[in-house]
């Protein structure tokens, strides 16, 4: 069978072969200034979605319902976040409640490119750190959801830092029990404040943090547009995490 | 039947001589040497003393409490099995199973005692804040029971009521059973590590279990017998000819397992779970997991059990000795393996096995704990020789 082009049957000329190819550099964001990146999360990102469904926070039993909407391509890494926890929630050198991870990606032949990815405590929806837990050290909060430590009650073996899908928990020995984010529940929301120290900290706006029960809020907008992908981590645990990525 | 026994009519003298004596003092100073060291870790901080990390925060110490656990529940399920059903041929060993049941169980304790931060508090919340989903509570409780039911079914066998000791000794080895499986179920429930997630576990901790309480029972049996300068009886002899084909079995069931287990992983499934194994099967475990777990653990004892046709002491104590140190790095590697794989793989550059080897105070604590199980099996030969070798009621 002859090669054929859509249409007709005239052979594709060697013009509009590269004014094809011109077309597709333009789409893929090469000629138009390194966008590749995300075109090709966005992509990556929809498909992943289709098979997710996301939607355990619905109907929620919390009020408010917090969680935190990670816009990750905004993220610098310039570790505001993580200065701003560790000084909020008194949190020692050796560990951390938040972190930025990074990784470097090959975006063509060639061309490389270092994406972040900020990761806290997910506040799973079935928290896998809470069912271990022996003496219930490690609960969530019946209002808010948040999983918060309440330390006195730690026996310090660890099952929920084995247990948890995100390397969220460290063991803090000041404390002699367990230590994690609690989205600065004792700091900061219990004495009204609105955002976590993070989320105040973050320059870009990366971390959006509020209540999903609230339609109007931003965390529910964002994660319920239509245009952006968004995902969360390590689905495949069944812990239901309350922490949603989507890259603007 | 003697209904009243003294304790001091129990002992045996053949146990008093001055070698067994100096052996019994080393075992003993091993032992406080080695959980004094566990002492020093709450006084300084764990952290100084232990390599246990954020991302790898269940160690040898861990993996040493499951062999204890694991092996104590072997002992009490062959000695019920005995003792509840009778006329066995390994009823003659069921006394000295019980009584290690319990020393076994008690050096799981010490060294898990040494690993918890605080576990004071676990004998506080465990009562007044208990999570019964947690298997971990479960495991606790049930052990924390099954030892009760044991020190009395001890007692009862040391004053001859032997329905109070076989119904005790029963629920002892249902505790046993049930707390065995949940230590199974810390490490299968959680989805977060693939190496450990799935049904076979608890399963196989159960088998691993009377594995480890064949060989157990073979080695302190030779042992009680070596020392006294005894030969065995023909009936003790083929009592433990029974726990060799015991052993035998369970040898070959933990091989078919873990072959299965390899070839799961190898038909596709969860990305980290394959890295895990390849740690065992390539990676900075796979020395202990070929040569130790496999050929010394599992291949050789067959070989030499099934061809010596359990009727060498002598081969059967070596294939006891080698499946127990086998079933000792089967924890370990087990435990290690299944976090050395970083949860968040793929990033910060991260290797593909995070680093974890024990520490000296980790060693130490390790010591200390088979110290305690060789004073344990010295002091209760000389103390309860002779009814170790009552074969109780049948």
């Amino acid at each position: 069978m002859k090669d054929k082009h859509i249409g007709d049957n005239r052979p594709v000329t060697d013009k509009e072969r590269r004014a094809f190819l011109k077309l597709g550099l333009k789409i893929t964001g090469v000629v138009a200034g390194g966008t590749m990146l995300s075109t090709v999360s966005l992509l990556t990102d929809r498909a992943r979605a289709d098979e997710l469904n996301l939607r355990w926070y619905e109907p929620s039993k919390y009020k408010p319902h917090y969680c935190m909407v990670i816009r990750q391509n905004l993220c610098v890494d310039c570790e505001r976040c993580m200065d701003a926890c560790v000084k909020t929630n008194n949190v020692p050198a050796y560990g951390y409640r938040t972190t930025i991870m990074e990784k470097r990606i090959e975006v063509s032949p060639g061309r490389f490119s270092v994406i972040f990815r900020p990761v806290l405590c997910n506040q799973c929806m079935d928290p896998p750190c809470v069912r271990v837990c022996p003496t219930m050290a490690t609960h969530k909060d019946p209002k808010t959801g948040i999983v918060i430590m309440d330390s006195k009650k730690c026996i310090g073996c660890k099952t929920c830092m084995a247990a948890c899908p995100y390397n969220a928990r460290y063991f803090n020995e000041e404390k002699r029990a367990v230590d994690k984010c609690n989205f600065c529940f004792d700091t900061r929301l219990s004495k009204g404040e609105k955002l976590t120290a993070c989320a105040e900290a973050c320059p870009a706006k990366v971390r959006v943090f509020g209540d999903l029960t609230e339609r109007e809020s931003e965390v529910y907008q964002l994660i319920h547009q239509t245009e952006k992908t968004v995902w969360v981590l390590r689905p495949e645990t069944g812990a239901k995490p309350n922490i949603f990525y989507l890259n603007v | 039947m003697q209904n009243n026994l003294s304790v001091s009519g129990l002992a045996d003298p053949a146990f008093a001589k001055p070698s067994v004596n100096l052996t019994t003092m080393l075992v003993l100073l091993l032992t406080a040497v080695g959980l004094g060291t566990g002492l020093y870790a709450f006084i300084v901080g764990h952290h100084h003393v232990y390599a246990v990390t954020r991302e790898v925060p269940w160690g040898i110490l861990i993996s040493t409490y499951a062999f204890f656990a694991i092996t104590s529940t072997g002992l009490c399920i062959l000695a019920a099995i005995s003792h509840a059903f009778g006329g066995t041929a390994f009823a003659p060993l069921a006394n000295r199973s019980v009584y290690l049941s319990i020393v076994t169980i008690m050096s799981a304790f010490s060294v898990i005692g040494m690993e918890l931060v605080s576990p004071w508090r676990m004998l506080i919340y465990n009562v007044i804040s208990p999570n019964l989903g947690s298997n971990i509570w479960w495991m606790g409780t049930l052990y924390g029971l099954a030892v009760g039911c044991m020190a009395i079914e001890f007692l009862a066998i040391l004053t001859a009521r032997w329905g109070i000791a076989v119904a005790i000794g029963v629920l002892g080895a249902l505790a046993e059973v049930g707390a065995n499986t949940n230590l199974g179920a810390v490490f299968a429930t959680l989805a977060a590590r693939p190496f450990w997630y799935g049904a076979q576990l608890p399963v196989f901790f159960l088998c691993s279990s009377v594995m480890s309480g064949a060989a157990a029972i073979i080695i302190f049996t030779h042992l009680a017998y070596k020392i006294r300068g005894e030969k065995m009886s023909e009936e003790v002899f083929r009592a433990v000819q029974s726990a060799g084909k015991v052993l035998v079995l369970t040898l070959f069931l933990i091989g078919v397992a873990t072959v299965w287990k390899l070839i799961s992983f190898r038909t596709g499934g969860s990305e980290l779970g394959l890295l895990a194994f390849d740690n065992l099967l390539k990676g900075p475990l796979s020395i202990n997991f070929w040569v130790i777990e496999t050929a010394i653990g599992l291949v050789i004892p067959i070989l030499i059990l099934v061809f010596s046709r359990l009727k060498s002491l002598g081969i059967m104590f070596a294939a006891s000795i080698m499946a127990l140190a086998g079933g000792f790095f089967q924890r370990y590697d087990l435990v290690v393996a299944g976090q050395q794989v970083p949860v968040f793989y793929g990033w910060d550059d991260l290797p593909s096995y995070l680093g974890y080897s024990p520490s000296m105070g980790e060693i130490m604590v390790v010591l200390g704990g088979i110290g305690l199980t060789l004073t344990g099996f010295l002091l209760g030969e000389r103390f309860f020789g002779k009814v170790f070798t009552q074969t109780g009621h049948h």
